[in-house]
């Protein structure tokens, strides 16, 4: 590609935060000659991460043309590139690569990136990355394409995400890894890590990978790197690199063949292979083996150029940037923080595995004191009691110090008079889901806790209204809805009841942003926004089952959406009474739409805890006398029939959710399903998912989001 | 019989030695020198690291102080620096430390302080040093002077300012004229160069990086503020900014800098039992007040009580590291005991004026180039190190160079000597 190209591509955008490289001639000690540093600074404070654009890569090129220059007149023995503090660079910068509205300019793109990485692994002399702290995707490749790298015991994040975010490491990550570190290792950073919600690794281990030749602490960073470049140069030092392989050994080829079929299964296993760019990763892996540099070259471009055209990539942006990053930080139509009212001590009614759960993670993050109340001595005692096994648990694995976890034991206490609420901010219950038990509680609690004391509910299914409608403060009660495992799952709704008022609703923001949560705004209707969606979707499959499709049909008819679990799966986990439970009140409150099936009643009834059962091969069978207890119709659907069926389903079923203003808008149904059900980024959580096969169009004549947001730009 | 751990026997005064000292490079105050934007804690932490590398023999849970001098204490050079700056370092947690100030003799505060402690037995390895961003913090900034200075004449006002101190003891010593203040400048110049040359300087000093906005990072490896080739005529022509028509002007005083030293100092039978380098022996030390308007003179009675303690003459003083806050400072301390503006023993290296002065931690960079100079001269027995203090004061240590053959390992206080110890050796510290 020529340079003019690489220009025009610069000048669509003419907004970029461009990231400077800055030179600065170092003398070596001992008169061992100048070594030019480059500083990637993009002049923004640590709060906006260096990354990639085109005008980025294009003066980054013209400064290391200069140097190659300058290194043919023996000017300069070495090059160093390092970054601002707490970065070298955080890639390639998505939201320009996600506007790259033609192939043509993602191959450009893709182009530019790899002329200028090889003037670095050619400059004529040698050339040192000094990775100074997060390294990801092209950032790292970077540090790859240098002839040397040292990188910082402080050094938080490096990684390969590209599998993750829909493209592939394509400027010589994947060809430089495994020659570098084994492909073993190579298949853990450019496919286990990014498939395990996005894990990166560490300065150290990352060293121990063999990604770093050498390793130093933050304190002096900087220095010690350039001693160490200058003691390679002068031949006085050499890394080890023992995990480096020479792929045309052929005990090398019969590993590299061995780690992409491990990363394949990974892969299907993670994602189903619902998308591309995990395998593309693999293809290129698998093929480069036997190829040059340049060859690879080509390939991971054309590669790169044809995923950056995908909606898979798009989406995942739009999920990963617009929402996890952004959105989460700024929840649409919550009050003005300054309304929030202070929160010293919580009251939790209940001691049972929820209510203990809540207890410990309040104690942990909000280090308030925390009252589990019960009905008797012996439930108190043993939720309080599961909360300190919970904390040795934590003490045990080195996870918090002895002192914290003194601190935290002592934070929560049991009592079985709910007078021990008498001076708590918020309480919440986690009791028995019924409306009547619910209000009874909250009439105990409300007659002796102070007029501000904010109550909260966790419930899944019931009305918050409805909780509200006898209190004397009604304004009080707010919903607060936690996903399980409470200490894992990111995600809060908080519902707003009629008369929930704006301090309340403050406060409870306030509260999830201690709790390290993300909190969605949700209108108080039934099952809110995951848990409608997940059993909307249960409902459809199992609808279908019940009219006759096979279970192994049925249960696997949405793999092409590469969601965490099949639905029976799910439904086992969630536990099949809970599921049933929440599908009645569902039905009572929607009709039809989520039918009740009588099947799974009969496997309630019978104490059958799950459909599937390991069979005598290891696989998953329906046992027989599982299969005795229920009736099927005579309609069996295909799967693509049931993926369809579902997906017109969960359209219908997310129109009507924000037609009645159960959230923002589709963004934040999308940041549910994302944290709250760990729905993939590659269906953008799932509007985008659903307006990309039509099934918005079909349902609602009309699509959740615009052309662009989390898809393909609209022509023109 | 090396004495190990805290448990030295009370009333045992042990023999101290200098094991190693580094500093940063100096740098120019301001907004254009090359710490502006760097922190002052910073400077510290490197030289320490520096120092734990240099001696490898020293383990890090052995340093059982680490005190530092800053001048100003606040921002970036507060929070009890000695302790922030070993936790920055990366010491263990259990090495304690702590801020000291005597203004511009700080750091040798720090070392005359620790060293007493390991005369007495409470340490055996001590980290001494100072730090100044005179940058970060202009001098006297934040200060706050009783009213009673002025109400009571306790002080004359323009005491405060060195450069006024520096004029009334011109005008206190008539034949100190400025052409001897510039020529002696000159030739601070001139000598720090000649020692750049020969590479005398470079050793003990500790790379740190720095970045700016808009220029990224880069690696200082030498001192900012010298100005090779100034000639007396040059210095003919500046301003005296003291007074209209005085002698004191930039060229002939330190400048406004910054910078950051620390060493390592050791009971000899530490020093022994860890294998550390010994490059200087403690001899004496004495501090002395003088009036604060001609605070330039300190170094005069600081000298003469150090010899005292010492049992030593002025004549048995084969090198002096005298630090130039001001040249006629220096020049009135070398008229005091006879010694020529040119003498060869005095700053072989040259001094503040050229190499500049970050108060509270030039110190101990005078200490660094005593010790590279007895490491070159092994015939010379006995040096001082030297400086005036702010307020009207002097200090001054003498060490004694264990390369020269009367070097005498029992003047250290074995218990086999101990009994005996009223027999007056020459260097057995008082």
């Amino acid at each position: 590609m020529s340079a003019a190209e690489f220009q025009k591509l610069a000048g669509l955008f003419p907004d970029e935060t461009v990231t400077h490289s800055y030179v600065q001639d170092i003398e070596l000690p001992g008169n061992a000659g100048t070594f030019a540093l480059i500083t990637l600074d993009n002049g923004l404070d640590h709060t906006k991460p260096t990354t990639l654009g085109p005008n980025t890569l294009v003066e980054l090129g013209r400064v290391l043309e200069g140097l190659k220059d300058r290194a043919a007149r023996g000017e300069i023995v070495g090059v160093g590139v390092t970054g601002k503090p707490y970065f070298l660079v955080a890639g390639a910068d998505l939201s320009a690569v996600k506007r790259l509205e033609e192939r043509d300019h993602g191959l450009w793109m893709a182009q530019l990136g790899h002329d200028v990485y090889a003037t670095l692994a050619d400059l004529g002399v040698p050339s040192f990355a000094f990775i100074n702290g997060l390294a990801l995707g092209g950032g790292l490749e970077i540090a790859l394409q240098s002839t040397y790298r040292t990188v910082s015991t402080g050094a938080g994040a490096l990684a390969l995400p590209e599998a993750f975010i829909g493209l592939v490491p394509g400027w010589g990550g994947v060809y430089i890894l495994p020659r570098l570190i084994g492909p073993e290792n190579a298949v853990k950073v450019m496919i286990e890590n990014p498939l395990s919600n996005n894990r990166t690794l560490t300065g150290p281990q990352a060293f121990q990978l063999g990604i770093a030749d050498a390793i130093f602490e933050p304190a002096d960073f900087v220095e010690q790197s350039i001693a160490w470049a200058a003691k390679v140069i002068a031949g006085e030092a050499a890394p080890e690199r023992s995990n480096s392989v020479d792929p045309a050994d052929p005990a090398v080829a019969e590993r590299w063949a061995g780690a992409v079929a491990a990363g394949r299964a990974f892969v299907e296993a993670k994602t189903s292979n619902a998308s591309p760019a995990p395998a593309k990763v693999l293809d290129i892996l698998e093929a480069n083996r036997t190829m040059g540099k340049a060859e690879s070259a080509t390939l991971e471009c054309e590669t790169l150029a044809e995923l950056m055209q995908t909606d898979e990539f798009r989406s995942t942006v739009y999920a990963f940037l617009d929402l996890v990053q952004k959105r989460s930080k700024r929840p649409a139509g919550a009050p003005d923080r300054k309304l929030a009212r202070p929160v010293t001590k919580i009251g939790v009614v209940g001691a049972g595995l929820m209510a203990s759960q809540l207890a410990l993670l309040f104690a942990r993050q909000l280090k308030v004191p925390v009252v589990l109340t019960d009905i008797d001595q012996e439930r108190v005692d043993k939720g309080v009691a599961y909360v300190h096994a919970e904390v040795d648990k934590l003490l045990g694995k080195k996870r918090i110090s002895s002192d914290a976890a003194n601190r935290t034991k002592a934070l929560v206490s049991g009592s079985v008079a709910k007078e021990s609420f008498a001076d708590a901010d918020f309480v919440i219950e986690a009791v028995f889901e019924e409306l009547n038990v619910k209000k009874q509680v909250f009439a105990e609690v409300e007659a002796i806790v102070s007029p501000e004391c904010i109550l909260a509910t966790n419930t899944s299914s019931l009305s918050v209204t409805a909780m509200a409608e006898d209190l004397q403060h009604p304004e009080r009660l707010v919903g607060f809805h936690f996903f399980n495992p409470v200490a894992v799952m990111p995600l809060l709704e908080i519902v707003r009841a009629p008369k929930t008022d704006d301090a309340v609703l403050a406060t409870a923001f306030e509260l999830a942003k201690g709790l390290k949560k993300t909190a969605v705004l949700v209108k108080d209707a039934a099952a809110f926004v995951v848990n409608r969606i997940l059993l909307r979707l249960m409902g459809e499959v199992i609808a279908a089952f019940d009219e006759g499709t096979p279970a192994e049909v049925a249960d696997s008819a949405l793999r092409p959406m590469g969601l965490p679990m099949s639905p029976f799966t799910l439904s086992a986990i969630v536990g099949l009474p809970v599921a049933q439970h929440v599908q009645e009140s569902l039905h009572a409150a929607f009709g039809e739409r989520f039918a009740v099936s009588q099947n799974l009643q009969k496997l309630v009834d019978n104490g059958v805890k799950s459909l599937w059962a390991p069979g005598p091969d290891g696989n998953p069978v329906i046992p027989a006398d599982t299969l005795a207890l229920m009736s099927f119709g005579t309609a069996p659907s295909t799967a693509e029939e049931v993926l369809r069926r579902t997906q017109d389903a969960l359209a219908e079923e997310i129109g009507l959710m924000l037609s009645e203003g159960v959230v923002a808008g589709p963004e934040d149904i999308d940041l549910c399903v994302i944290l709250g059900a760990g729905w993939p980024m590659f269906l953008g959580g799932i509007t985008p998912y659903l307006d990309r096969v039509g099934a918005s169009e079909r349902v609602n004549g009309k699509r959740f989001l615009a052309p662009g947001i989390a898809s393909k730009p609209a022509a023109g | 019989m090396s004495q190990t751990g805290n448990s030295a026997k009370p009333r045992t005064v042990r023999d101290v030695v200098f094991v190693d000292g580094v500093r940063t490079p100096f740098g120019k105050a301001g907004e254009k020198g090359i710490y502006a934007g760097t922190r002052a804690d910073d400077l510290v932490v490197k030289c320490i690291r520096e120092l734990m590398r240099r001696n490898p023999g020293l383990p890090a849970e052995r340093v059982d102080e680490v005190a530092i001098a800053a001048t100003t204490q606040t921002g970036d050079q507060g929070l009890t620096i000695g302790r922030t700056a070993a936790l920055l370092a990366g010491l263990p947690r259990s090495v304690p430390g702590f801020a000291i100030d005597r203004m511009c003799a700080g750091a040798m505060t720090a070392v005359t302080t620790t060293a007493s402690g390991i005369g007495f037995g409470a340490y055996d390895v001590v980290i001494a040093g100072g730090v100044e961003h005179m940058g970060n913090h202009p001098m006297g900034a934040g200060a706050d002077p009783n009213p009673r200075f002025m109400s009571e004449r306790i002080v004359d006002p323009a005491a405060l300012n060195m450069g006024n101190t520096a004029e009334n003891l011109h005008d206190r010593f008539p034949s100190i004229t400025k052409e001897r203040t510039d020529t002696y400048a000159a030739a601070s110049q001139a000598k720090l160069a000649a020692a750049y040359g020969k590479g005398q300087i470079q050793p003990d000093l500790v790379p740190v990086a720095t970045m700016k906005p808009g220029q990224g990072w880069t690696v200082n490896t030498i001192d900012e503020p010298p100005r090779p080739g100034t000639t007396v005529d040059d210095l003919a022509e500046l301003r005296t900014p003291f007074r209209a028509h005085g002698r004191v002007t930039a060229g002939n005083a330190a400048g406004l800098n910054d910078g950051a030293t620390a060493a390592v100092l050791a009971s000899a039978e530490a020093a022994e039992e860890l294998g550390l380098s010994v490059k200087m022996r403690l001899v004496s030390y004495a501090f002395a007040g003088v009036e604060p308007e001609v605070m330039g003179i300190g170094p005069v009675p600081a000298t003469e009580k150090a010899l005292k303690n010492a049992g030593l003459g002025i004549e048995d003083i084969g090198l002096f590291e005298i630090n130039e806050a001001f040249a006629v400072q220096v020049l009135s301390f070398l008229d005091h005991f006879g010694i020529a503006d040119d003498d060869p023993r005095v700053n072989r290296y040259g001094g503040a004026i050229a190499v500049g002065h970050p108060l509270a931690s030039s110190g101990v960079r005078l200490m660094n180039q005593l010790a590279r100079q007895f490491e070159e001269d092994p015939s010379v027995r006995f040096g001082i190190t030297t400086m005036c203090i702010g307020l009207g004061m002097g200090a001054t240590v003498i060490w004694e160079n264990p390369r020269h053959v009367d070097y005498n390992r029992y003047n250290s206080y074995n218990s086999e000597i101990e009994t005996s110890a009223d027999t007056e050796s020459k260097g057995a510290a008082a």
